[in-house]
């Protein structure tokens, strides 16, 4: 009885939790389907409205910027390849940097590992001058690579995969080795099917972070052709109704690949137990 | 020469712990070789030597008469089964099998034959598709013994890979793996820290202590003929019963007791070892037991009690012989079936 209760207590808080979380959002979206001029003078619409195709295909058309150079649909392009490059890069330089600081006999490993660690510390923000100078040196402004390598490697999921490799017994490194087992073969073989799991975490959470970057796209990128989609946002301009429909359509992308990744991430758990 | 030569060879870790002294060895091809000491004694760390997961200090070994004091593990052609077994835990039982032979570039019919042969040997075919987390502690032993057989390397190295199983099955599993080295006939080398396995499983056994073989030989001789008494407390089960006395002129003094004619010139403090199940009961014998406490194992009773100054003397007698505590026993020891070491450095001296 009291677990009956209190499962169903837990599911009210839960319930209470989701729609404080959904309201504002379905707001926007049920607004996004009406005309400006009701969304002027009524405010905001909690019902439908029937201007859905028409508002949704008029954002995915639109030209921005100054010389009209972007597209909605260019500036998705642009942040799905920056997130993608931003999410590859990350879980590949931390799952190596991890690899060598936990296998390879580095001399100061863990003073290594914590000066890599310490770098949380100095945000993108705080080292935004010489990271600029740098790109620029490398010709990589305006270049989606210029998007991409500055934020492109992650101490918290080196530490993350560090954590876990240090979990696995000495054992299966020995066995591997008598199985004929070379330090790269052991990497793929071994230490990536194992740490599957937590590849997938980690390439939602980075892909999600790329996603979300505005600073430094603004600053890397002065020409149109490399927008991002919250850089959209900002500079978007027209209807109401437009900027809202641009808003909804740009939580699509990373929604989208925690629901697919998703499936392996709950996969990958089960697997292992 | 020898299938496997250890010559000299000594292990001191860098933080300067020496863990092996200057070990010398053969072992014979075919041939069932057991370590066998405490925790901490060295034996895994010769063995981990042998399999080159550990460097090698000083000396050299030789395989099959090669040198393989600086060849690569995956190069020196033995196979090992680990305390945890070490699966990987990510592939199935037939790619558990499979993995090591298909790094050596072998051919995939070939592969399925052996892993085939190698499953049918150790009744687990019908695990094959399984992961290693569906399985049970013995079914992954044998998967870990599979994984070894698979590749017919040129040596088996077993590190303690019983004692994560339970007493039932560690039994089972120790007549299987004997069972299976004479069938296969690799020559192997297993270590244990567990004096029943030893005698059970070698051919030849050899008692390590603190970085240094204190004895080696075939079981029954090592149980019949300890040279010292850190041995003859190791080996036999329940332990040697031992004694301090005094040996003068061939008379040994102990414990309100006198042994004429010890066939030793030796003169002073000594140990006296005598085994529980080594002596029987008379109406006027030597030593006179107060018993304390009977452990009843249905087949024998191991009788546990006082001697003068000697607390928890054992002695064992058949199960059907009933014994009450508090008792008193008069016991004699059985052929001159006793040992005497030297109290200085626990050497045999008769």
């Amino acid at each position: 009885m009291i677990r009956y209760f209190s499962s169903n207590f837990s599911h009210l808080i839960l319930l209470i939790g989701i729609f404080i979380m959904i309201i504002p959002v379905w707001l926007i979206f049920a607004s996004s389907t009406h005309t400006a001029s009701i969304i002027n003078t009524q405010g905001l619409q909690f019902f439908l409205g029937d201007k859905f195709l028409e508002n949704y295909t008029k954002v995915l058309l639109y030209e921005g910027g100054f010389f009209k150079e972007i597209t909605a649909l260019k500036m998705f392009l642009n942040s799905f390849l920056m997130a993608t490059g931003v999410a590859f890069l990350s879980v590949i330089s931390s799952l190596m940097t991890a690899y060598v600081l936990v296998y390879f006999r580095v001399k100061y490993a863990t003073l290594l590992f914590w000066i890599i660690f310490i770098t949380i510390l100095v945000p993108l923000e705080l080292r935004i001058f010489p990271t600029y100078s740098v790109m620029s040196t490398l010709n990589l402004v305006n270049s989606y690579w210029g998007l991409i390598i500055p934020i492109s490697a992650s101490a918290i999921a080196t530490l993350f995969f560090r954590q876990f490799y240090k979990t696995i017994p000495d054992e299966l490194l020995e066995s591997a080795k008598l199985d004929g087992a070379n330090t790269w073969r052991f990497f793929i073989d071994f230490l990536v099917p194992l740490s599957k799991t937590m590849i997938v975490a980690m390439f939602i959470f980075m892909f999600v972070f790329g996603y979300n970057q505005y600073l430094w796209p603004i600053l890397v990128t002065s020409s149109e052709q490399y927008w991002t989609v919250v850089m959209g946002l900002k500079m978007m301009s027209g209807s109401i109704v437009n900027k809202f429909a641009f808003v909804i359509m740009s939580m699509i992308p990373p929604v989208l690949i925690i629901i697919v990744l998703q499936k392996y991430f709950i996969k990958g758990i089960f697997q292992d137990k | 020469m020898s299938f496997l030569e250890l010559k000299k060879v000594t292990k001191i870790y860098p933080n300067g712990t020496k863990a092996v002294h200057e070990t010398s060895m053969n072992v014979e091809n075919g041939e069932f070789m057991v370590f066998v000491g405490p925790s901490g004694c060295g034996k895994s760390t010769l063995l981990r030597m042998i399999a080159g997961l550990e460097d090698i200090t000083e000396g050299n070994i030789n395989l099959d008469g090669i040198l393989i004091n600086k060849v690569d593990p995956s190069e020196r052609d033995v196979a090992m089964v680990f305390q945890n077994y070490a699966l990987y835990p990510h592939m199935n039982v037939y790619n558990n099998l499979a993995y090591g032979l298909k790094n050596r570039g072998i051919s995939k019919e070939d592969i399925e034959k052996k892993v085939n042969e190698a499953a049918k040997l150790l009744q687990i075919s019908e695990y094959l598709q399984r992961k290693p987390s569906m399985l049970s502690g013995g079914q992954r032993q044998r998967v870990a013994m599979g994984r070894a057989i698979v590749r017919s390397p040129k040596i088996f190295l077993f590190d303690e890979p019983l004692s994560n199983l339970d007493a039932k099955l560690r039994i089972q599993m120790r007549l299987e793996i004997k069972k299976l080295q004479q069938k296969v006939g690799v020559t192997s080398i297993f270590v244990t820290h567990d004096q029943v396995e030893a005698m059970t499983l070698a051919d030849r056994l050899a008692v390590i202590n603190n970085g240094l073989i204190e004895q080696l030989g075939t079981p029954i001789e090592i149980y019949n003929n300890p040279k010292s008494m850190f041995v003859a407390g190791f080996i036999g089960s329940p332990q040697m019963n031992f004694l301090e006395g005094e040996l003068k002129n061939k008379t040994l003094t102990s414990e309100g007791f006198e042994i004429n004619n010890v066939t030793s010139d030796f003169n002073g403090p000594v140990i006296l070892g005598i085994r529980p199940e080594h002596m029987s009961q008379t109406d006027k014998g030597l030593i006179n037991l107060s018993v304390d406490l009977v452990e009843q194992l249905g087949s024998d009773n191991l009788i546990y009690g006082e001697i003068k100054n000697k607390k928890d003397f054992c002695f064992r007698c058949p199960g059907s012989q009933i014994i009450k505590k508090g008792s008193k026993l008069s016991l004699n020891i059985n052929d001159n079936n006793y040992y005497v070491f030297d109290k200085s450095n626990g050497n045999r001296v008769n």
